[in-house]
């Protein structure tokens, strides 16, 4: 009892402080295994949804196999949809009264989201693993080598992270699951299908194209099918398109930029 | 209070703390200028309906909000500007059962514990001891959404004991429990209380405070408005009374006057309940001289009994309006069944 009281005031550490949150949500994972399952298996139906019923309707400027252009696509999806896994994880800690907890505890503020943040890019990492297990199955294929394709899972990674700051800060700002749920999916969907992620660019209006051409979707799709040599019809000559890789990068560091400090300040300040 | 204060600072003081939310439909007061002084060693319950304010209080007083003006310090730290020294030596208990689910016990308190900074293994061992203590040893390696309603309060406050606070905080720390599980609750409270732990919890019934806490601060509309011993609060409302239930309407008239002069004062009615309500100051000899005097009378009742004052009846005495809670006013027994009231406060 002596050694607390004549602790040092010090913050707690950070590092070990995230550790701990992120252990506490992957706990999660096997705890209650419906939630990965499905998770995985709305992906996998994603995957032969268009693999098989879209993907005959849908051609490729210059050629091309449709699910070698699509399964970027759903990578992105997937990934873009971090944001909602994590808002959902936020809210569902912040109705259970679990966050007051953790703010009244001495450990450093930003560990508990910065946790959050971890642990979903490791759950996002094992259903990008089962997504690529299926894009093999329907004929997807890496065909520049392992540097580029481990290239490419980083990049991925890197994009959820960005989209689960957003997720942190959204998760904050309603009261419910539910509306969490519905925030996010109203978000989501069309950021993920105004993209290039499904359809090539130059089938989208002409007054749409720049939209979905600076579309963060659009940016990672675009840099894994140019990382993985898969087909990658460009819409226009301009930046992103030509660029997807630094612009995803971009994309990630202000994404990272704007939202992990104000999920911070809301934190601090959230008085439910 | 201030006798002790003289060699022990207070552990908490708070002056004027006052705190409004802001919402869509307009703003709600939630603390209007509250002043409160806790000795070390001393139990404390905050003492009010839903919505008076006493878990904005806890809140506050718990680093987890901040006034919008006025000061507070709790044990010698600024509630803002130590906030971070302050968390290492407190601990919070709360209405909502705060653990999670998908670990178990021993998960939970583990990680509580690295968070209090306290290392692994120590950490490890505390939480086998806490489970001890609170009986959850052999649920300690379950998760915790096979526990009961219960067993997660009983969780949820070993989980704030982890850091061995100085000080605990514990916001309707029975609120939604059921009568037996309230009663484990209450032991597990007195016995800390007996260790000498300094202690600050906030309910909604007399009879609570009045089993557990030293002293009672009542609040109403974000201010205390009145504070002393279960026994001086119950005082001021004219300690115990006698309650009749007339059968017949007609003879109500005469029941009062029955009534009235059996115990010397005149009787309250109640018409659409037939009930007469007058004080009892001679307790159960004074209820049996009214049954014989209305029996003698030839006056049938369907109910009688002692009550003994509710927070429904301190607060119609202190404020002239009623606690607005979901509590019955018809305890005639003042025994520990209070209904399970669940609800949130402000």
């Amino acid at each position: 009892m002596t050694t607390i009281q004549e602790a040092p005031p010090q913050q707690g550490s950070a590092l070990s402080d995230s550790l701990v949150v992120t252990w506490r949500n992957l706990k999660r994972i096997p705890r209650i295994p419906e939630l990965a399952i499905f998770a995985i298996l709305q992906s996998v139906m994603f995957v032969l949804l268009f693999a098989f019923v879209f993907g005959g309707a849908i051609p490729l400027p210059g050629g091309g196999n449709y699910r070698e252009f699509l399964m970027p696509g759903i990578f992105a999806q997937t990934l873009a949809f971090a944001a909602a896994t994590t808002a959902i994880g936020m809210t569902d800690d912040m109705a259970k009264g679990l966050v007051d907890r953790f703010r009244s505890l001495p450990m450093s503020r930003s560990a508990f989201l910065t946790g959050r943040t971890v642990s979903d890019v490791v759950y996002n990492l094992g259903i990008l693993v089962v997504l690529m297990l299926s894009g093999l199955a329907v004929g997807w294929r890496v065909h520049e080598g392992v540097g580029r394709f481990f290239a490419g899972v980083g990049l991925t990674l890197l994009f959820a992270y960005a989209m689960s700051w957003v997720g942190v800060w959204l998760g904050m700002l309603v009261p419910t699951v539910e509306v969490a749920q519905q925030v996010a999916f109203t978000a989501i969907f069309p950021l993920t299908f105004l993209s290039n992620a499904f359809v090539p660019l130059p089938s989208l209006p002409g007054w749409l194209q720049p939209v979905a051409d600076w579309n963060p979707v659009s940016a990672i799709t675009g840099a894994l099918r140019e990382l993985w040599g898969n087909p990658n019809p460009f819409a226009t000559s301009s930046f992103p398109s030509e660029h997807p890789i630094v612009m995803t990068l971009i994309w990630t560091a202000v994404f990272v930029a704007i939202f992990a400090p104000l999920g911070v300040r809301r934190y601090r300040a959230t008085s439910r | 209070m201030s006798a002790v204060a003289g060699r022990t600072p207070p552990a908490i003081i708070a002056e004027g703390l006052t705190k409004i939310y802001k919402s869509r439909s307009g703003e709600v007061r939630a603390l209007d200028g509250l002043d409160l002084v806790v000795d070390e060693g001393t139990v404390l319950a905050l003492l009010g309906p839903n919505g008076a304010g006493k878990t904005t209080t806890v809140r506050i007083l718990a680093t987890l909000l901040r006034p919008d003006s006025g000061r507070a310090s709790v044990l010698g730290y600024d509630v803002v500007n130590d906030a971070q020294r302050l968390r290492r030596v407190i601990g919070l208990s709360g209405q909502y059962a705060a653990v999670d689910e998908n670990l178990t016990g021993r998960e939970n308190l583990w990680m509580f514990g690295r968070l209090y900074q306290i290392d692994s293994p120590t950490s490890r061992a505390r939480a086998g001891e806490l489970l001890e203590q609170f009986d959850l040893s052999d649920a300690g390696d379950r998760p915790v959404k096979t526990y009961s309603g219960g067993m997660r309060r009983r969780l949820d406050l070993a989980s704030a004991l982890i850091g061995h606070p100085r000080l605990l905080f514990l916001d309707e720390p029975t609120t939604g429990l059921d009568p037996r599980s309230r009663i484990g609750m209450w032991e597990v409270i007195r016995k800390l209380v007996r260790e000498g732990s300094t202690l600050l919890l906030t309910t909604q019934y007399l009879e609570e405070a009045d089993a557990l806490a030293n002293t009672i601060a009542v609040v109403d509309a974000g201010k205390i408005i009145a504070r002393g011993t279960a026994d001086e609060l119950k005082s001021t409302v004219g300690g115990e009374r006698v309650e009749v239930v007339v059968h017949d309407p007609a003879q109500l008239g005469t029941a009062l006057e029955v009534v009235s002069r059996c115990c010397m004062a005149e009787a309250k009615v109640d018409e659409h309940t037939r009930r007469l309500t007058a004080p009892a100051a001679g307790g159960a000899q004074q209820l049996v001289a009214v049954i014989r005097a209305l029996d003698d009378a030839g006056i049938a009742i369907d109910d009688v009994g002692l009550r003994r004052p509710t927070l429904d009846d301190v607060f119609l005495t202190l404020t002239g309006h009623a606690a607005e809670m979901d509590a019955p006013d018809t305890n005639t027994d003042a025994s520990i069944d209070v209904p399970a009231a669940a609800g949130r406060t402000a």
